[in-house]
């Protein structure tokens, strides 16, 4: 029996985040209309008395070298923004984007966090430096994945396993690092993943279900096996989901320049990691013999395979790596912060982590900057709730899924995936 | 005579075999997912082992398994309970996989149909049962399909897949649901945690068989799920629509040129889809629970998925899943609560069957080859009797 019986495997499945329909111009229309309602959204919604400030906190008064606090005029700076946004909404509308409708449309997304951000702080104050800290913290899984997605996709295998392989690393990453200490719970967290990605490869590539299908299975397999294991074993035995979480230390010097320093150079292993494996990827992916190879791969694999690049072990490597990246990305979950796993306790990250692929353009540094406006969101939420804001706190939670569904609308079809994603290569 | 008229039967399916997969797929149909279902059970027990579940146990939830799930008539009640939200969900989920969709969101429809639907079920007071059930039906169905063709429309018009943009809907369903469950007019008087109004007695999908004891929670969603089985095989198989969601999901070009429209076929796929799941959830909220509460759609949108996979997207096939699933609710439950092992262990057992159906060929693999054809060889037979009795009777053709 071929796979053929599930379902349809057509063009259509075969070309995921590009569908098989025809395109008119919707999407600069959409991503225009989106920015004009956003515009419409801070002049109507986000209003406060003119005399008010917000102010943010950069230094603590007790750093090496203090910087005053920032402070903004609230209602100058909606409006601003606001006039800011329906001009490029406009435009887009208009003339169309051409290929800067994805940075149009990011730039809609961050003028609107920011201004919700001093709208929220209007006539108060909150610490710039803590709230940029959280978002590079909340944008460390997300970019791991997205990591983990370009490594998959770029040789033409689509990972929709990506949230069960960070739930299997954050699983893995509590146990053995109750048992082992937390490098053994590292490392072991990204085996387990690697060991999740040699699975989906074996499913993919060699017995050719379909991506989507292995990958749907693969989440819930995973979600099952650490919910059945955290209830029948962690809640009799607590000291193995015990583990110790890894502390931020500081660079010398680096750490101490205001605001960039707390930010990026005083965190912990994961954040470090996280900017090394982008940096690694990018350099691995466009500038190494290997990684146009895999590119090749993923493009057109008749013609690599012609070139004599084995294109099924290059597609294992790679689905395996992947794999072993979103396990270190699950590890954050555990290890990262609190050092106890709990049922479910990704919660559609890695999902995320596929969204900032495509609006970083299968590119692991536009992923990157993808994963911190959602890193943005997240603490903004979390900020937001603090400073109590009318709006209720479900749907500032929300906010990322939403812009998740606008950047994924606006962006496809713009920005183009590999070639031959989602179909396995037979070799003839 | 008949040896001459069996001899060129014989002859003529020689001749056709190269073009009729259907005896080999049958045979796969049967026995894949068997062999399935008897190694997912097999690992799961290997699981137990693992996490130092004495063999005793192991074996004793397994007895459980089997008590809860068919051992007496409550147990099958219970099982019939749980396989009807499956199986509706799982025909959407399913239909939609035929139209080249994959619907992941069923999870998040059935918590907006369901929503929508506890709040017309205790809003509406002095309507009778024959006016008020219907219309706490349909909108669940409308609000679910509703839901799912935001996802259908942005497939058609930006080209967003879909199965992002359902997950995406997913979780703003819950974040939804726990905002309006705080809501003054749904949340139920003199409670701080959220939690809905109970449904009114006319609202409610009646239980069928309180005459034989009052405890037995099957209900007249049952009628509604043979009902919509019905439906979709029509739909899919003998309509003009199903033909355009079918031929959209085996080869859009073809599709194209045939002159169907993508665009509309992808959102009415998605929104039937969407409608079923809706109507799945609103017979959780009529039927089985009485008001809504945080997370009540308990990941059936989840299982409908495989529910789909395994009914490998045919009408007959999800009825049967579903009931497969509905039993292993119904017999985790009673093992949880007799063995001590964690319910978890059946969404492992049924992602492995998934696994399992999803790759023959791992099936074939694990299975030895001498058993596999002797299996098959026996399966054959009964399957052949089945589908071609007349000519079993005039003679020798099994050779």
């Amino acid at each position: 029996m071929s796979e053929r019986g599930f379902g349809p495997s057509s063009d259509q499945q075969n070309t995921p985040f590009r569908g098989g329909v025809s395109v008119i111009d919707w999407r600069t229309s959409i991503s225009g209309g989106v920015l004009i309602l956003l515009a419409l959204i801070i002049a109507f919604l986000l209003d406060t008395p003119w005399e008010n400030v917000s102010t943010f906190r950069i230094s603590r008064p007790r750093d090496e070298w203090a910087v005053g606090n920032l402070v903004v005029p609230s209602q100058w700076f909606n409006v601003i923004a606001a006039v800011f946004l329906a001009f490029l909404g406009t435009r887009l509308f208009l003339k169309g984007g051409g290929r800067w409708t994805a940075l149009f449309l990011g730039v809609g997304l961050v003028v609107l966090a920011i201004t919700f951000l001093v709208w929220a702080t209007s006539g108060k104050a909150i610490s710039l430096t803590g709230m940029m800290q959280a978002t590079v913290v909340r944008a460390v899984p997300i970019a791991l994945a997205a990591v983990a997605g370009i490594m998959c996709e770029r040789v033409a295998v689509i990972n929709i396993a990506i949230e069960g392989m960070l739930l299997a690393g954050a699983f893995a990453g509590a146990l053995f690092g109750s048992l082992l200490g937390g490098w053994a719970g590292i490392i072991c967290a990204m085996m387990i993943g690697g060991l999740f990605g040699l699975l989906l490869a074996a499913l993919v590539i060699t017995y050719r279900v379909d991506q989507i299908i292995a990958g749907v299975v693969i989440n819930l397999f995973v979600l099952g096996l650490t919910s059945y294991v955290s209830s029948q074993v962690f809640s009799e035995f607590r000291w193995l989901n015990k583990a110790t979480p890894f502390r931020a230390f500081k660079v010398p010097v680096l750490g101490d320049i205001p605001l960039i320093g707390p930010v990026f150079f005083n965190q912990n292993l994961f954040v470090y990691g996280a900017l090394i494996l982008v940096t690694i990827s990018t350099y691995y992916l466009f500038h190494t013999r290997h990684g146009l190879r895999a590119r090749a791969v993923g493009e057109h694999p008749r013609a690599a395979d012609t070139l004599g690049i084995n294109v099924i072990k290059t597609r294992y490597a790679h689905v395996i790596v992947a794999g072993m990246v979103a396990g270190f990305g699950g590890a954050w979950f555990t290890l990262g912060s609190v050092g106890r796993f709990d049922e479910n306790m990704t919660f559609g990250k890695g999902f995320i982590g596929l969204a900032a692929m495509i609006f970083g353009r299968w590119h692991p540094l536009g992923a990157l900057a993808a994963a911190l406006v959602f890193g943005f969101a997240d603490s903004l939420q979390q900020k937001l709730s603090i400073l109590n804001t009318p709006i209720p706190s479900e749907f500032l939670s929300m906010a990322p899924y939403i812009a998740t569904i606008v950047v994924v609308a606006g962006l496809v079809g713009r920005a183009r995936p590999p070639a031959a994603i989602g179909k396995p290569y037979v070799k003839d | 005579m008949t040896q001459n008229q069996s001899d060129i039967n014989h002859k003529l399916q020689k001749l056709l075999a190269p073009t009729l997969e259907t005896r080999t797929d049958k045979r796969d149909i049967f026995l894949v997912p068997v062999a399935a279902v008897i190694l997912a059970l097999v690992i799961g027990a290997a699981i137990m082992m693992a996490t130092s579940v004495a063999p005793a146990t192991i074996l004793q939830s397994f007895v459980a398994m089997a008590r809860g799930s068919v051992g007496s008539l409550h147990a099958i009640s219970e099982t019939l309970t749980a396989s009807v939200p499956l199986v509706l969900a799982g025909l959407g989920i399913g239909l939609a996989f035929r139209a080249g969709l994959f619907n992941i969101g069923a999870e998040g429809q059935m918590v907006v149909g369901g929503l929508v639907a506890a709040i017309v079920s205790f809003s509406f007071t002095d309507l009778p049962l024959a006016i008020h059930l219907p219309l706490v039906l349909i909108a669940g169905l409308v609000v679910g399909a509703l839901y799912a063709a935001i996802a259908g429309f942005l497939k058609a018009a930006t080209g967003a897949h879909e199965v992002i943009s359902t997950i995406m809907l997913n979780l703003i369903s819950f974040r939804l649901l726990d905002y309006m469950l705080r809501q003054p007019f749904i949340q139920k008087e003199g409670r701080s945690d959220p939690i809905s109004k109970a449904v009114l007695e006319t609202g409610e999908l009646p239980r069928i068989l309180t005459f034989v004891d009052a405890n037995l929670r099957v209900h007249a969603g049952l009628f509604i799920m043979i009902a919509a089985v019905i439906l979709v095989y029509w739909l899919l198989f003998k309509s003009k629509l199903g033909f355009a969601f079918r031929v959209s999901g085996e080869n859009p070009d073809a599709a194209r040129y045939a002159g169907i429209r993508s665009g509309v076929t992808i959102v009415l796929a998605m929104a039937i889809a969407g409608g079923l799941a809706g109507l799945a959830g609103a017979n959780q909220i009529s039927g089985v629970l009485g008001r809504a509460s945080p997370g009540f759609s308990a990941g059936i949108g989840f299982d409908a998925i495989a529910v789909a996979l395994l009914g490998r997207s045919h009408p007959v096939g999800i009825l049967l899943a579903g009931l497969l699933f509905g039993a292993l609710e119904a017999g985790g439950r009673q093992m949880q609560v007799d063995a001590g092992v964690s319910i978890d262990m059946i969404s492992i057992i049924q992602a492995l069957i998934i696994v399992f159906v999803a790759a023959p060929l791992l099936v074939k693999q694990i299975v030895p080859a001498w058993l596999w054809d002797r299996a098959s060889n026996n399966a054959a037979t009964p399957d052949d009797e089945a589908s071609k009795p007349t000519k079993d009777e005039k003679g020798e053709t099994n050779v």
